[in-house]
């Protein structure tokens, strides 16, 4: 479903801030594929995001989602077929807008959008039965502006946004990051429930150990814009945080430096 | 007194389009685009233009709102392809509009006293009807003596504001709205669901500067002529227009929105002619009238809402000493 061939991108090349993000990352995620993410900060989790997304264009290296070459294609055209959750709750929706119309763009991504008006009765109803699948009330405030939501429900609504349309790829950012633990609870309850309901190809970045082994069917652990660790399903179950951290420490020669890592 | 506040109420009805214009770029999109000064005096020129040289008043209304969707539609380009800084792009557009806009015209006031505009050929259409003085009979029996020469200017550019004004409503809230709404909220955000914000605000910018285009070539045919100068502070004009709407008659709803920013360019129109009529101003001090119109628009209500905090607290204040007093 998606695979990234030799990917690989430098920021600000032959200068002293010279810094390369990721080298030569070979990928291949199946469809259906849950792969978690993690890795100390600057290890280039987020760079690879922003690379198969097209918010980066990488130095060399081919990005091919279901058989298709996309390297070249910006990230609108990308979006289509790819949905993204951002770590800031208040990146992935627009606040001046009511809750209905900000799930009548989300509904259009992979639709040509014309003017017809975007929410219809139809629409609403199909919201209504999303919304409902949150439990957090939210389909009884369709018209409340966005930005009134707190941060986990806006967060949810994100997590229903880019993943109700049933995209071929969905990219998850450290989307619990900003949350208190119980919201952070909550919305890996759902990014689960909603994972397996439309059978998504998922890459999840997180800086949770617990979480990266909690959930998904396949564990990668980055550092230094590298693949260090590719742990499968069956062995992945068996793993504990302190087996991650000896890994780690193996692999690299030095210990997994995030306290954050550990305590997020 | 009564004629002038008549004549507020008509400008003010033709610069609802401007503002409405301004609306689009300055709060729909997010974006302070002083193309409006220049495409404003585009819309005059291209309309008295085309009307002198003998082409029809409605086909030069349109033609003139076409050359403002141009303008705006670089203007965009400036700034999303040229990554310029959006109040620069404006200013560089509405200072090269300057020397098109002397070329359209040929010179720099041209006159339209012997065509036939838009609204005189309303007017002939109308007269045949006898309702102006029906309508002038009912304010002269109200005891008012001078009444104005014709009623249906106003009733035209009502009709015509108001279609615009619900056009405008109907497509903020389509699909391709929605995704233009969400432009100037949250980019990011909307260009993870395949929208191509560039070809957005272009087109935005397009849009707004068509509706401040129209609205200089009728204010242009009201007036009879069109000047280069005509355009200078069009902007602050717009921006008093949507912001005084927006303070008195609020914002809760797109269709809310809009009507506030027509209210506010009437509402505008009527002040300047009041503060025009005092003894100690003269024309030429329209433009700081504006200026402090808008200060005080964007101040007070700042002001207000921190009297009523400071309000609130000094009551909470003294509630919990009163509370206090009563537990000791």
């Amino acid at each position: 479903m998606l695979q990234l061939q030799d990917i690989a991108i430098t920021f600000n090349e032959n200068t002293p801030d010279e810094k390369r993000a990721l080298r030569s990352i070979d990928l291949e995620l199946q469809k259906g594929e849950f792969v978690t993410v993690i890795g100390s900060n600057g290890a280039g989790k987020s760079t690879m995001m922003n690379v198969i997304s097209g918010n980066m264009e990488p130095d060399v290296g081919s990005i091919i989602v279901n058989d298709k070459e996309v390297v070249n294609l910006p990230e609108y055209k990308r979006s289509h077929f790819i949905g993204r959750v951002f770590q800031d709750p208040m990146a992935g929706t627009a606040p001046a807008m009511t809750i209905e119309e900000n799930l009548a763009m989300a509904f259009t991504r992979n639709k040509k959008r014309k003017l017809k008006p975007g929410v219809t009765k139809k629409r609403r109803e199909l919201f209504k039965e999303y919304l409902a699948t949150l439990n957090l009330g939210l389909e009884n405030r369709l018209t409340a502006k966005v930005g009134l939501l707190s941060g986990g429900e806006r967060q949810a609504l994100s997590l229903l946004m880019a993943t109700f349309t049933e995209p071929d790829i969905l990219l998850l950012d450290e989307h619990t990051a900003a949350l208190d633990p119980s919201r952070a609870q909550l919305i890996i309850d759902i990014t689960r429930d909603v994972v397996s309901k439309f059978d998504l190809t998922t890459l999840m970045v997180t800086h949770n150990m617990q979480q990266a082994l909690d959930l998904g069917d396949r564990l990668l652990m980055m550092d230094k814009g590298e693949v260090i660790l590719d742990i499968p399903k069956d062995e992945k179950d068996k793993l504990t945080i302190e087996d991650l951290m000896q890994e780690f420490q193996k692999k690299q020669g030095s210990d997994f430096e995030s306290d954050r890592a550990i305590l997020g | 007194m009564i004629i002038s506040l008549f004549g507020a109420i008509e400008s003010g009805l033709i610069y609802a389009i401007m503002a409405l214009g301004v609306y689009l770029s300055f709060r729909i999109l997010d974006f302070p685009d002083l193309t409006v000064d220049g495409s404003f005096v585009t819309g005059a020129a291209v309309a008295a233009m085309l009307i002198v040289n003998g082409t029809s008043p409605v086909i030069a209304s349109l033609m003139a709102a076409l050359a403002g969707f141009v303008a705006g539609c670089l203007t965009g380009v400036l700034h999303t392809k040229g990554k310029i800084n959006p109040l620069l792009a404006g200013i560089i557009m509405m200072t090269a509009l300057y020397s098109i806009n002397l070329r359209i015209l040929g010179q720099p006031t041209l006159s339209m006293l012997n065509e036939t505009t838009l609204f005189q050929q309303i007017e002939s259409l109308w007269a045949a009807t006898g309702i102006d003085a029906f309508f002038n009979g009912i304010l002269t029996s109200m005891g008012l003596d001078q009444t104005p020469s014709t009623w249906i200017i106003v009733f035209s550019m009502i009709l015509v504001t108001l279609i615009i004004k619900l056009l405008t409503d109907y497509f903020l809230k389509t699909d391709v709205g929605l995704a233009l709404r969400a432009t100037g909220n949250n980019q990011k955000m909307i260009r993870s669901f395949s929208a191509n914000t560039d070809t957005l605000i272009v087109a935005g910018i397009g849009l707004s500067n068509a509706l401040v285009a129209l609205s200089g070539g009728l204010v242009a045919q009201l007036g009879g002529f069109a000047d280069v100068n005509m355009g200078i502070g069009m902007i602050i004009i717009g921006l008093a227009s949507v912001i005084i709407g927006e303070s008195i008659f609020g914002v809760k709803s797109i269709a809310r929105a809009t009507l506030a920013v027509i209210g506010g360019a009437i509402i505008y129109r009527i002040f300047v002619t009041m503060a025009l009529r005092a003894d100690f101003l003269e024309t030429g001090d329209m433009k700081l009238i504006t200026a402090i119109l808008v200060v005080a628009a964007l101040i007070t209500p700042k002001i207000i809402q921190a009297r009523n905090e400071q309000k609130r607290r000094a009551q909470k204040k003294a509630e919990l000493l009163q509370q206090k007093a009563r537990e000791v």
